[in-house]
């Protein structure tokens, strides 16, 4: 950990790990079953994210239940593969390969100038319709596989990686994530290479974000889950320029964590008027109605 | 009245917004009881409905005298029975309540006096605060009933004490937050330190019936309990998973409680009413920017409530 970011010895507090399996299986048995389905979804990409959900997934719903997608593209380290393919042994769930270097090509040559940025976007978004059409195929739910890191920071590609019906690790950082991978017996070589969007040769989450995960998820907790002020975290002993850039780059995503705007019109619009749970939709049909009795 | 009680702690997962299916599963249960030699059977905060209904609210809400509370008046000829569940008064006003149904009548109903909006809690939007805390005459003796967040606040399990309860039953959906690295929520340590400080501190029985499953991704720990006077857990049921944790309680021991350590009886009633009194006085004086005379009508006004 830098001695210039973060005070030493500050880092998040763990959570302890069987608890955390414990909860996250019966959520996404308990999400998929309300949903009326019993199968799911994921994106397999050989990075520790979706190998934790991949045996969670496993785990809640049986792996046959389970149908991990490896859609590498033509950028992407083989090495992805091979330990996405690790992941898919170890944990026995129905596998299928879908290259997405031609759909994403079929769109990219009418953007040739696109930025790695962009290509990077359009390949997240070739994976996030492939997902959902096997899901529509088998019959399942997309499991999400974005961490609480990436979800506050903006890491992510909006209605691409971060498209989902349910994410069980939304609200775990980095650094839990990892606990959890050890807890779930994910492969070592998963667990321990250097975090990776895999859009290029040698692209490192790390580099891109300017700071390791552990100095990132230790400055998150105390500003997010322990409402600390950024005057006082620098007082602390956090770096005032990496306090400043974390924290508006929490606020200024703030909008890929919402669904669309919508314009109010009516007395009653969906999202500030409108407000039902998702779950209990499905029991809609079985409620008495409200003035028969 | 026999000192013995056998309580049973219904924990189970409700169906969120799916009162056909909770009422099926609450009677199935209250037969079971009956049939087990079960006195008393509690069930969780809207047991009947399940929790994070936002916008279901007025849809799953049963006046007190509709087909749903007959039959688990009708039930609760076998067994007594706590639950909570949505109200809706006839001029439709929305509570969320809990019901004592014995020998098929409805003897007592608690309006949840708090409403918890914050986090990720939204009550009070949906939901009419209570106006009472009342204790009530059981078969088994005097007890008093309060849901959830209504624990969270002092003077409410105080009052209930005071008004002559010598049980507390606590219906509750406590959602797990703040899970610590030994798997323990930091909200069930609190729960559980602060129901422990209630049963020692009041010398009453308190039952604690919270419930499992998930709401929307929320998940609920269960762990509901029974601590006796004395501030020993006598009941424990498990953590995150159903499950019906049955045991008699001895409601004499309230009485040799009271004995050994007296502290109702050295309640002071009048000190706490008049010092109350002067710190609602002190606090109407400081409002800011009230004149003598905005002052004045603040009292009138807070007169013609009482």
């Amino acid at each position: 950990m830098s001695a210039t970011r973060v005070p030493p010895g500050v880092g998040v507090p763990a959570l302890e790990p069987r608890t955390v399996r414990r909860i996250l299986v019966s959520f996404l048995r308990h999400e998929t079953q309300v949903a009326g389905l019993s199968r799911g979804v994921l994106g397999l990409s050989g990075g520790i994210d979706s190998a934790v959900v991949c045996h969670l997934a496993a785990e809640a719903l049986g792996p046959e239940n389970v149908t991990a997608v490896m859609m590498p593209a033509d950028t992407s380290s083989p090495a992805s593969l091979a330990d996405a393919e690790r992941v898919a042994a170890d944990t026995g769930v129905q596998t299928r390969v879908v290259p997405i270097g031609e759909m994403a090509a079929g769109y990219l040559k009418h953007a040739p100038d696109a930025s790695p940025l962009r290509r990077g976007n359009v390949f997240a978004r070739c994976r996030m319709i492939v997902l959902y059409d096997v899901s529509a195929e088998v019959n399942g739910l997309v499991f999400g596989t974005s961490n609480k890191t990436e979800l506050l920071l903006g890491y992510g590609t909006l209605f691409g990686d971060l498209a989902s019906a349910i994410n069980p690790i939304g609200d775990l950082y980095k650094t839990h994530v990892r606990a959890l991978a050890t807890e779930l017996g994910v492969a070592e070589t998963v667990r321990t290479k250097p975090p990776t969007a895999d859009l290029w040769a040698g692209q490192s989450d790390e580099q891109e974000l300017g700071a390791t995960y552990d100095e990132l998820d230790a400055l998150l907790f105390r500003l997010i889950d322990e409402r600390v002020g950024p005057d006082r975290l620098v007082a602390e002993g956090f770096d005032d320029a990496f306090v400043r850039s974390i924290s508006r780059r929490v606020r200024v995503n703030q909008y890929t964590r919402r669904p669309p705007l919508i314009a109010k019109l009516t007395t009653r619009t969906i999202g500030p008027d409108f407000r039902y749970p998702r779950d209990g939709g499905g029991a809609k049909d079985r409620r008495l109605p409200p003035r028969a009795r | 009245m026999s000192d013995r009680v056998v309580v049973r702690i219904a924990q189970l997962a409700p169906v969120l917004g799916d009162v056909p299916t909770n009422l099926e599963r609450m009677l199935s249960a209250a037969r079971d009881a009956a049939a087990n030699g079960v006195d008393l059977l509690v069930f969780p905060e809207l047991a009947l409905t399940g929790y994070a209904l936002r916008d279901h609210v007025s849809e799953v809400a049963i006046p007190l005298d509709s087909a749903e509370m007959s039959a688990l008046r009708e039930a609760s000829r076998g067994v007594s029975i706590a639950f909570g569940f949505v109200e809706e008064t006839p001029d439709h006003r929305f509570f969320n309540s809990a019901a004592y149904l014995e020998d098929g009548e409805i003897v007592h109903v608690h309006r949840k006096v708090h409403l918890p909006t914050y986090g990720l809690f939204e009550e009070g939007r949906y939901f009419a605060s209570g106006e009472s805390v009342r204790a009530f005459e059981t078969r088994f003796g005097r007890f008093a009933m309060l849901v959830c967040e209504d624990v969270w606040h002092l003077p409410i399990p105080y009052l209930a004490a005071l008004d002559g309860a010598i049980a507390l039953l606590v219906l509750s959906a406590g959602p797990t937050r703040g899970l610590d690295h030994e798997g323990h929520a930091k909200s069930s340590s609190a729960w559980e330190r602060l129901l422990l400080t209630y049963a020692s501190s009041l010398t009453m029985y308190v039952v604690y019936a919270n419930r499992v499953g998930f709401d929307d991704g929320v998940e609920f720990w269960g762990g509901s309990e029974i601590v006796d006077p004395a501030g020993t857990v006598a009941l424990k049921g498990r953590y995150h998973d159903p499950d019906q944790p049955t045991a008699p309680i001895d409601l004499d021991l309230v009485r040799r409680e009271r004995i050994q350590t007296p502290l109702l009886r050295d309640e002071r009633l009048p000190l706490v009413i008049a010092e109350l009194a002067r710190i609602q006085e002190k606090r109407r004086e400081t409002l800011p920017g009230l004149s003598a005379e905005d002052r004045q009508r603040t009292e009138s006004s807070a007169e013609e409530r009482e």
